[in-house]
């Protein structure tokens, strides 16, 4: 046995006089609720009450309360010297902003603008035979390739979208091509998607995808006569070869490469429940819910199958009770855009997602490299470009990346769009998971930072996070161990505890 | 349980550590024949005197021999069973006392670094003393090139490994060297490493080595007064970010007791929230020694009375990809379902089983006690599983 010695009480362990450094944090409070939501710099939330908060920012919260165990175990104070705390919310923070590091790692190819359909909402597709007008050409599509090994992104994933890319598949072939080749002396972490109607699909386009890995993304609003009557194709089957187009894809490259996700109209608003079990019906074990997006179209359509706000929560909310009861009772479907919101909620790990980060994702996690040869920020950059206003075109195909990156366009994202520095994002408890949308911004509101009461895309996450910690703080077991299976992507029964 | 030390007739000039070996390996010249002792036991019939020839340093046989040609030759032992071909023991011509420090086949093998501390945790199942123990690094420098070359891991512990400073960079450089394909676990409260120019002595470790930090808390009194040190909290937590950032795994070990117990939950999700590289977490039942037998009132919780905590942390980390394990508690009053994460992991010498286990189906697969335990550290929840319907 050691020495004899005299061991002291955990109070000579403590500084002499309580007191505690406080850590940057935002706080909410959520209609209907009594206790007030926390939420720090890094995305750790804590449930307290309403005196506890006062205290905590008096600096007088007790020592021996149970709240002051939990508020610094999250690290939204501090008590002694603060350097082992400082260090975890840096790392925390690294972390949750590790994204930025590479650089843009999705990068669209617009091949084709041409489209064999007509949709309602779409922002620019062309139904022209017209090759050498909307499809890029060779000497774009090289540059593009250049353009994105320029980036310093360990993974690159290559998506291509259209229009209907399938109509201009050899293009597909010559991007693949490009970028293998170059690849061979890069050895980066490449992955292809193609968004499609999948209706073209033949059998030498899937021996293509499966040998290079596609994953295959394709639009599916629902049944038959909400997709048919939202995408109208000249045969109005549009619906049904969707289905065929899906079941080819998965028969050739397996269910998990095969996604759908759902624009949502007026008249979706609906049936949320017909649009879920639509998903479940057909084997999907994720749904997409997205409203409409204001571009193009969209915009011209509006008073056709547009709609608030308001509406689209009242589904939102609507639809996800339903996937919730799904869950409960066995079937395992998540929807997409809470399972990435939950991720930012409930783990230290950012998304791949681009289009709800801060710093934006536009430019800075994503590029577009339009059919014409010119570059944008984003998807609804270029769409934004469709409709006259080319804010977010960084430049063209053949300037160098280091150019690109220093282009006006890029410029006016970085000033608007690092949501910690925009009125009303700045004080928002749930900005560690939400976004700055400065292409969203210009387009709705005619300025990059925007205006957050009057936002859509403000109120839509506010009433969506509402939601999520509203379920949150209810801590209902069986909802917790959904969430948590959407989180950690597993499946909900082989989860062993399942409490968030 | 197999005793490490016995005495017998040591016949050598000084005291030796020395690899023994059957015949055939000897002969095979893995080892250097100048820190062999040759195993004559139960082996064919070997002319002594050309194993002298041959170099070799020693020779261990059942009683004494007419004539042989080595420097060292170990007969005559009380138990014969404490040295066996492939083990690494110490002998000393004085005493006539054989050490055993390296057993072959054994399911832990440990370097011992220092009896040194910079701590003093409230339930040190091995207190620290301050001697002046650098004997120790010369010793483990001659032991790592007599180890078996496939062993998979090699355990280090102390006292404070660190505190040996660049006698650790030797030591561990010694590992890389001679056993290229073994890793090391390295017990350390990881205190050191807040200092990042300390990496240097874990630097030859990078690639082969799991440092095994522990920390009682989420927040720092009450892991401060764990330990009873003040800063120490902080000071682990700046150590397993430097060994992070450098390359190191790291696993984080807990000790269930009345005052870790408490927080274990919020714990679990601290750890997943702040250090979710981990390459492990242990969560480990109280060992009945040392200063936790004279902290047993401060510290002593029923396991039963802690065992659904204990369950909800372990599932949490699981459940996010943290690979997580139980030690030192026994099945019986773990439910089922945590069974597969509950190791069988009390080193062969230190495990018993009570009365009770006698007619338990499960004894093969559970962890037992510690043969320091006695009837006050034993669960009220100690019943035999039988048939298949236990569970909590
Ligand atoms: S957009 Fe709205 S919900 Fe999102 S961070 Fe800004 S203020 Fe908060
Ligand atoms: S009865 Fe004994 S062997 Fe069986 S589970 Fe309990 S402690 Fe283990």
């Amino acid at each position: 046995m050691g020495e004899r010695i005299a061991f002291k009480e955990m109070a000579a362990f403590r500084p002499v006089t309580p007191g505690y450094a406080l850590m940057p944090f935002r706080f909410a409070r959520l209609p209907g609720r009594q206790e007030v939501l926390l939420t720090n710099e890094v995305g750790e939330f804590a449930f307290v009450a309403d005196a506890d908060l006062r205290a905590l920012v008096a600096g007088t919260l007790d020592r021996g309360a149970p709240a002051y165990d939990e508020l610094a175990s999250r690290h939204f104070l501090a008590e002694g010297n603060p350097g082992a705390v400082t260090r975890m919310l840096a790392a925390k923070y690294r972390t949750r902003k590790s994204a930025l590091r590479g650089g843009p790692a999705l990068h669209l190819f617009v091949t084709s603008l041409r489209c064999d359909h007509s949709c309602a909402y779409c922002q620019v597709s062309r139904q022209s035979p017209d090759k050498s007008r909307y499809d890029m050409s060779p000497a774009t599509a090289r540059a593009a390739v250049d353009r994105m090994f320029e980036v310093a992104s360990p993974a690159l994933t290559v998506e291509f979208q259209g229009g209907e890319p399938l109509l201009a598949f050899d293009r597909i072939r010559q991007v693949t091509d490009l970028v293998l080749e170059r690849n061979q002396a890069e050895k980066r972490d490449v992955s292809f998607v193609v968004t499609s109607t999948l209706h073209q699909l033949d059998a030498g386009m899937l021996a293509f995808f499966r040998q290079h890995g596609f994953k295959l993304s394709t639009s599916l609003d629902g049944p038959a006569w909400l997709h048919d009557a939202n995408r109208p194709t000249p045969g109005r089957d549009g619906h049904a070869r969707t289905l065929a187009g899906i079941a080819l894809a998965r028969e050739w490259l397996g269910d998990a490469q095969v996604a759908a996700l759902t624009t949502l109209t007026r008249r979706s608003l609906d049936h949320p429940e017909a649009i879920v079990d639509h998903y479940v019906e057909n084997s999907f074990r994720s749904v997409f819910l997205r409203p409409l997006s204001p571009y193009g179209f969209a915009v011209r359509a509006e008073r056709r199958i547009g709609y608030g706000t308001a509406d689209f929560l009242a589904f939102y909310r609507r639809a996800f009770a339903h996937i919730l009861r799904l869950n409960r009772e066995g079937t395992r479907i998540d929807e997409a855009y809470a399972a990435i919101l939950l991720t930012h909620i409930l783990s230290p790990f950012p998304t791949g997602y681009v289009d709800l980060r801060s710093p934006a994702g536009a430019g800075l996690g994503v590029l577009v490299y339009n059919y014409d040869g010119s570059v944008y920020a984003s998807d609804e950059g270029r769409m934004l470009a469709e409709m006259g206003d080319t804010t977010f075109r960084l430049g063209s195909v053949h300037q160098p990346w280091q150019e690109l990156a220093g282009s006006d366009a890029m410029a006016t994202i970085l000033g608007a769009g690092v949501a910690e520095a925009l009125p009303g994002c700045a004080d928002c408890a749930f900005l560690p998971y939400c976004g700055a949308d400065p292409v969203h911004a210009l387009a709705t509101q005619g300025d990059p930072v925007g205006h957050r009461p009057t936002s859509a895309h403000c109120a839509k996450h506010t009433g969506i996070f509402q939601m999520l910690f509203d379920y949150l703080a209810d801590g209902d077991p069986g909802t917790m161990r959904t969430f948590l299976s959407w989180v950690t992507h597993q499946d909900r029964d082989s989860l062993a505890g399942g409490a968030c | 349980m197999l005793p490490l030390h016995t005495h017998g007739i040591v016949a050598a000039p000084v005291p030796a550590l020395l690899k023994v070996l059957g015949i055939a390996e000897a002969l095979s010249g893995a080892y250097p024949p100048g820190k062999v002792a040759v195993d004559l036991r139960d082996g064919p019939e070997v002319d002594a005197t050309a194993l002298g020839a041959a170099g070799f340093a020693g020779i261990v046989t059942d009683g004494p021999v007419e004539r042989h040609a080595v420097p060292v030759h170990v007969h005559s032992l009380r138990d014969g069973a404490v040295v066996a071909p492939g083990d690494v023991v110490r002998v000393r011509p004085g005493t006539g006392m054989v050490s055993n420090l390296f057993r072959r086949g054994a399911n832990a093998n440990t370097l011992f670094a220092t009896e040194r501390c910079n701590s003093r945790c409230l339930m040190c199942s091995q207190p620290p003393r301050d001697d002046n123990d650098g004997w120790r690094v010369r010793e483990m420098l001659e032991l790592v090139p007599l180890l078996d070359r496939d062993l998979p891991w090699l355990g280090m512990s102390g006292g404070e490994p660190t505190l040996l400073g660049d006698g650790l960079r030797e030591v561990i450089g010694a590992v890389a060297t001679h056993l290229p394909s073994t890793g090391l676990h390295i017990l350390t409260n990881g205190r050191t490493f807040a200092d990042p120019g300390a990496l240097r002595w874990a630097a030859p470790g990078v690639g082969r080595t799991v440092w095994a930090v522990p920390l009682y808390s989420d927040v720092s009194w009450r892991h401060d007064h764990v330990v009873q040190a003040e800063g120490g909290f902080d000071q682990a937590v700046q150590g397993i970010y430097n060994l992070a950032e450098a390359g190191h795994r790291v696993e984080i070990r807990m000790v269930l007791h009345a005052l870790t117990v408490p927080r274990l939950k919020p714990f679990a999700e601290f750890v997943w929230r702040n250090m979710p590289f981990v390459d492990h977490v242990a969560l480990m039942g109280l060992e009945p020694m040392g200063y936790a037998k004279v902290n047993r009132d401060q510290l002593w919780l029923d396991p039963l009375d802690y065992a659904s905590d204990l369950v909800d942390a372990a599932f949490h980390l699981h459940d996010r990809g943290i690979r997580t394990s139980i030690y030192n508690v026994p099945l019986c009053v773990l439910p089922r379902a945590a069974w597969p994460l509950a190791q069988q992991s009390i080193s062969d010498w230190k495990n018993t089983f009570a009365p009770a286990c006698g007619g338990c189906d499960v004894r093969g697969r559970c962890c037992g006690f510690f043969a320091s335990a006695g009837e006050g550290w034993r669960s009220r929840g100690i019943k035999p599983v039988n048939g298949g319907h236990h569970g909590g």
